[in-house]
């Protein structure tokens, strides 16, 4: 199992390094296999993030700390975006699979 | 049978117990003082000796709409009209959670629809994390909570067996498995305080009550509390759902044992990149995997016995 997931990250990063910079500030999350891809992603101040849930099994984006609001619960295919207005770190999580945990980070 | 399982180091008996319950529909499972005696389905003297029997079902994700399963309601409907057919008719049925995909308020109604079609007298829920959506199941709780105390939590007494439902779906930590927190262990410590240790114990969760496989979420991270809890029993039998999948294992005088979904399967844990729908199963293989679980008690041996039958 993880010797698969470090490959499949592997694998990912490039092509999600060139998704994450369609326009100047906004950026793009894919949810697939029960992992946030990227898992952690710097973006400016001002940033639209964009997560797509790309699994069969419907995920939520949940902040821990509620700095950010929650999704609705997104089916196969459905987006949700907001936007980062203020510096920091942004933990969030999945909280119906809540092994699913990565991070924003706000510069 | 045992690439199915992540099992290097589990020990021959209970691997015995697994690869028996992958037999599938024909198994029957004695339980006395946490021994297992395996048997075949219709040599056992448990269907005739029953003092009475119920159903699990499990995880029928109405609202589901793609492959192994478009059609999630049909399913279900083929599953209680099984239940139906039974020449005995089962006491009560228990949903161990999952009912709905989304925990949208049009798939709770169906699943009460056709649920109320059980030719039975009395229906338990438990939710499961995909009921909870959203709303921390109020949606959920509004139509299937009556009776109960806390967030969910709730037991009752049938022919001198206690019943335990616990929830095990709200409140998830990010990081962390499926979750029961203190105030309902309290609730929990205080429901089986008077009760004698020879009180044969059933449990109803939908996350699994032990760590079957925490790298996937399969697990609850302070079960062990629980547990802890009923140690002094000398029969507990914990039924859940959650992994569409039959697992079983024994820990102490403790039997657990997972339910298969009515809607579709889920690979083996670590089976895959991850887990969810078998997606790539042929239509004609889906029937195999899903369907209901029957449970007999045996008053004279304190004995639950087990039956999963799959629809095809």
């Amino acid at each position: 199992m993880f010797k698969r997931s470090v490959l499949f990250m592997a694998l990912a990063l490039p092509l999600m390094a060139n998704a994450a910079s369609v326009g100047a500030s906004k950026y793009q999350v894919e949810i697939r296999n029960f992992h946030f891809v990227p898992e952690r992603v710097s973006v400016p101040v001002g940033a639209q993030v964009t997560w797509t849930n790309r699994d069969e099994e419907p995920h939520i984006v949940v902040s821990t700390g509620n700095q950010f609001p929650s999704s609705p619960a997104l089916d196969t295919g459905d987006h949700y975006q907001t936007t980062f207005s203020k510096p920091g770190t942004y933990t969030y999580f999945c909280s119906i699979h809540p092994q699913m945990v990565a991070t924003i980070i706000v510069k | 049978m045992n690439d199915r399982h992540d099992d290097e180091k589990v020990p021959g008996r209970r691997r015995f117990l697994e690869c028996m319950a992958w037999a599938g529909a024909g198994a029957v499972w004695m339980m006395k003082g946490g021994v297992a005696h395996a048997g075949a389905l219709g040599a056992s003297n448990a269907a005739a000796d029953a003092t009475f029997r119920f159903v699990q079902i499990s995880d029928s994700h109405v609202g589901f709409h793609l492959p192994p399963n478009p059609d999630p309601v049909a399913t279900l409907r083929e599953t209680i009209a099984r239940i139906n057919a039974q020449p005995q008719r089962p006491d009560f049925i228990v949903h161990t959670g999952d009912l709905t995909h989304l925990s949208r308020p049009e798939q709770f109604d169906t699943v009460k629809q056709v649920l109320s079609e059980a030719k039975v007298d009395q229906v338990f829920f438990i939710p499961g994390e995909h009921d909870v959506i959203g709303d921390n199941g109020k949606a959920y709780f509004a139509r299937f909570g009556a009776g109960v105390s806390g967030s969910g939590w709730h037991s009752f007494d049938h022919h001198g067996v206690h019943f335990i439902a616990l929830v095990n779906v709200l409140n998830l930590q990010a990081g962390g498995l499926g979750f029961l927190g203190t105030e309902q262990l309290a609730w929990l410590k205080q429901d089986v305080a008077g009760l004698s240790a020879s009180t044969p114990i059933v449990v109803f969760a939908h996350m699994p009550m032990w760590s079957l496989y925490p790298q996937w979420g399969w697990g609850t991270q302070d079960a062990a509390q629980a547990l802890d809890l009923l140690k002094r029993f000398g029969s507990v039998t914990v039924l859940n759902g959650h992994i569409h999948q039959i697992q079983q294992t024994v820990e102490g005088k403790v039997t657990f044992y997972t339910a298969r979904s009515t809607a579709y399967p889920q690979p083996a844990p670590g089976q895959g990149p991850a887990p969810g729908p078998l997606k790539d199963l042929p239509p004609s293989q889906l029937r195999k995997h899903i369907g209901l679980r029957e449970v007999r008690h045996v008053r004279g041996l304190q004995a639950i016995a087990v039956t999963d039958t799959a629809l095809a």
